[in-house]
């Protein structure tokens, strides 16, 4: 089992968000969680990531044969986990090109891979983000800083496709986009799946689905997954809302 | 702050200092403790004709009826002036020596260790260098080239003995002794520090630097730095500073003097680096430093850019009379104190001809339990006609035991005067560091980052040659990584 989500129990400042949950997700598999606001999706995707300020009641998380509690955000990371924010943070004065070359090297020393020299870096960044149809002159900007919400997404989209994750969690990476913007992230999605790579796709809106197909859909409520199933889930959603799952 | 942060801290103030060796070298001193006896021991070491001891004399009655500036935002014991030696040479150091043969090996092995090579075909392309171990200039590389020029880049104490004039002229025209307690202190008991002049017309074809390093024990460096640049002429000069570690506290008060005639430009960079004592705040060095820069022609420039990340104290306020109609003063400024440091830095900028323009931008960084103060003061004189000042004042917290002030003072008495100031005081943001270790950069990388960002708009006002140099030194200041 590539990632493989155990009854998990998760509080944050005494409130219980996550109850029970349980999610197995294979190499190779694009899988979508859909639920309501408040239902406890996005601190799925940081308690995947490994942000600090959940507390863990309960459960276990297995990820390419490691326990996941083991390992600390940045190990995380580079064992090949990625995550697309939500919100990506601004962060100014720091050059992206750097910024990202430190990042895959970071990966590279832990898997003992040689580290990529500067011109072999900005030839790949180049490449990537013309495939991604981002303009070279974005690459000269800080990270993240002065984006408009859609260059912020494109920009996330860019960063995974360079860093190549094993899996890779979107965390409502459509909301906010118009239709242009979300064909080109959904498209560098869609290039950047492998038979050896997972997603793991959290939406609120079944539109995103019309353009990453994905092979599961998971329907959360409350903090818990209660209906899985294939992709008629989406449609009968988008037909319906969450009202009946509730 | 969560604890993960915390910890990373904690493990940043274990401050490994990488310059704290110390040279193992025979020195001469006089005795301990300042009276005119000590001055006249200077005076004589260094050769100097009568006109100057009279001069240090002058300074020497003034400071003995002043008491130490105390606005500060500092906090240290008295400092008994009579527990200090206020010269230290290396033995059989009574002339500067002519070329590298007659250096002692164990000095230009402490500058190879310090990455300072003296050999001229080993230093960096296009930078000169004036290197003063304690009391003394031990070589000035790159001097013939740039006399075709008629550029004169010598130690201080040479320039009393072959320019009496530009000395007569320009020494303590800028910063009178009796300006305050330390400035005259500095007039009677200067030992080195660097001299330059620029002819009219000149652009200065590479970079002036000064390196100075303290070795001696108890020992104060009184560093004395005089740069004119002639009209329509420019230079862009560049100190750096270490000292050994060690568990008292040493004195440096320097006096730094630049002088720009009409349409004449000086950038001068400085590279604060000295022992900034041990992470129970024992040891280091105090620096009081007075700078200030007199933009006398019009059209004229001056621009100090700061990078202080060592002493135990730092007394800093690198000013520009703005004198010159039309003269543009700037102040470009990284502070970062950790464990227990204190910086009180800061700049004065006094518009007094018209169309003068400042620009000031100051960034502080505090970790441990340091405190760092911007203090800052822009004045407007009467004539200073459609004079314009901005200021940017931006503090980092880093952790919570730190402190982070800003004490800015306006004072105008000019109504065309444009007066724009911008301050703000934030704490490292967890979600930045969340980001960049969600993309597998450590913590540590992750605040080095953050902050090298921080400061960017300052460190890109470096000569390229310092500029990579400078972030380095950021990032060690961050972590105290093993030297």
């Amino acid at each position: 089992m590539f990632l493989e989500i155990q009854d998990l129990s998760v509080k944050i400042e005494n409130k219980n968000i996550l109850k029970g949950l349980n999610l197995n997700i294979n190499k190779g598999e694009v899988h979508a969680i859909m639920g309501p606001n408040g239902c406890g999706k996005s601190t799925l995707a940081n308690v995947l990531a490994g942000k600090e300020d959940y507390e863990i009641l309960n459960g276990k998380i297995n990820f390419k044969d490691n326990d996941l509690f083991d390992l600390n955000i940045e190990e995380r990371a580079q064992e090949g986990m990625f995550l697309a924010f939500q919100y990506p943070v601004e962060i100014p004065g720091v050059n992206i090109t750097p910024f990202l070359h430190s990042a895959i090297n970071s990966k590279r020393k832990r898997m003992n891979e040689e580290e990529i020299d500067n011109l072999s870096f900005a030839k790949l960044l180049k490449s990537k983000a013309s495939d991604l149809g981002i303009n070279i002159d974005m690459l000269k900007r800080s990270v993240n800083t002065g984006f408009s919400g859609g260059e912020k997404k494109r920009y996330e989209i860019l960063q995974m496709s360079i860093l190549n994750p094993d899996l890779a969690i979107l965390d409502e990476t459509d909301s906010g986009l118009d239709i242009d913007a979300l064909k080109i992230v959904t498209d560098g999605v869609n290039k950047l799946k492998t038979k050896d790579n997972s997603f793991l796709i959290i939406t609120h809106y079944q539109k995103l689905l019309d353009y990453i197909k994905p092979d599961y859909v998971h329907v959360m409520v409350n903090g818990s997954i209660v209906k899985s199933g294939g992709s008629e889930i989406a449609v009968e959603i988008e037909k319906d809302g969450f009202q009946k799952f509730q | 702050m969560n604890s993960e942060t915390l910890n990373t801290l904690d493990s940043y103030s274990k401050n490994k200092y990488k310059y704290g060796f110390v040279t193992d070298i025979d020195n001469e001193k006089p005795k301990k403790g300042l009276n005119e006896d000590t001055i006249k021991f200077i005076s004589l070491k260094k050769n100097e004709p009568d006109w100057m001891l009279e001069w240090r004399l002058k300074a020497f009655l003034k400071w003995k009826k002043m008491k130490e500036p105390k606005w500060a935002n500092l906090n240290f014991p008295q400092i008994d002036y009579q527990d200090i030696y206020y010269y230290s040479a290396p033995k059989g150091f009574d002339k500067k020596p002519k070329d590298l043969s007659e250096v002692d090996p164990k000095l230009i092995e402490t500058y190879n260790k310090l990455g300072i090579p003296l050999e001229e075909q080993k230093v960096l392309a296009g930078v000169a260098v004036d290197v003063v171990f304690d009391s003394v200039s031990v070589a000035t590389t790159y001097k013939g080239e740039l006399e075709k020029l008629g550029i004169i880049f010598c130690s201080i104490g040479e320039a009393i003995q072959k320019h009496p004039d530009l000395i007569k002229k320009y020494l303590g025209s800028v910063i009178p002794p009796g300006d305050h307690s330390f400035s005259a202190l500095n007039s009677a008991v200067f030992t080195d520090g660097s001299f330059v002049y620029i002819p009219e017309g000149v652009k200065c074809p590479m970079e002036l630097s000064t390196y100075f390093r303290i070795n001696a024990e108890n020992t104060g460096q009184f560093e004395r730095t005089l740069i004119i640049a002639d009209k329509g002429s420019y230079v862009s000069y560049l100190e750096g500073c270490t000292a050994p570690k060690r568990d008292d506290n040493q004195l440096h008060a320097a006096n730094v003097e630049l002088i720009a005639l009409e349409d004449a430009e000086i950038k001068y960079s400085t590279v604060q680096n000295w022992y900034p004592g041990d992470e129970d705040g024992k040891g280091g060095i105090y620096n009081f430093v007075t700078k200030r820069g007199l933009c006398a022609g019009k059209n004229s420039k001056i621009s100090w850019t700061q990078v202080e990340t060592g002493s135990a104290i730092t007394w800093k306020y690198p000013s520009c009379i703005l004198k010159g109609d039309n003269s543009i003063g700037e102040f470009y400024s990284v502070a970062i104190t950790n464990n227990f440091q204190q910086a009180d830095t800061g700049t004065k900028m006094t518009h007094i001809g018209k169309n003068t323009k400042s620009k000031i931008i100051s960034k502080g960084i505090s970790l441990g339990k340091s405190q760092n103060t911007y203090r800052g003061e822009v004045s407007f004189l009467r004539k200073a006609d459609k004079a314009r000042n901005y200021t940017q004042c931006d503090s980092l917290l880093v952790g919570n035991k730190c402190g982070a002030h800003t004490v800015p003072y306006i004072d105008s008495k000019n109504n065309t005067a444009v007066i724009e100031h911008e301050a703000s005081t934030s704490k490292i943001n967890e979600d930045q560091l969340y980001y960049c270790r969600q993309r597998g950069l450590s913590h540590e990388e992750a605040v080095s980052l953050i902050v090298n960002g921080f400061c960017k708009q300052v460190l890109q006002e470096l000569p390229m040659e310092f500029a990579v140099e400078a972030q380095k030194l950021v990032s060690i200041s961050l972590e105290g990584s093993v030297g």
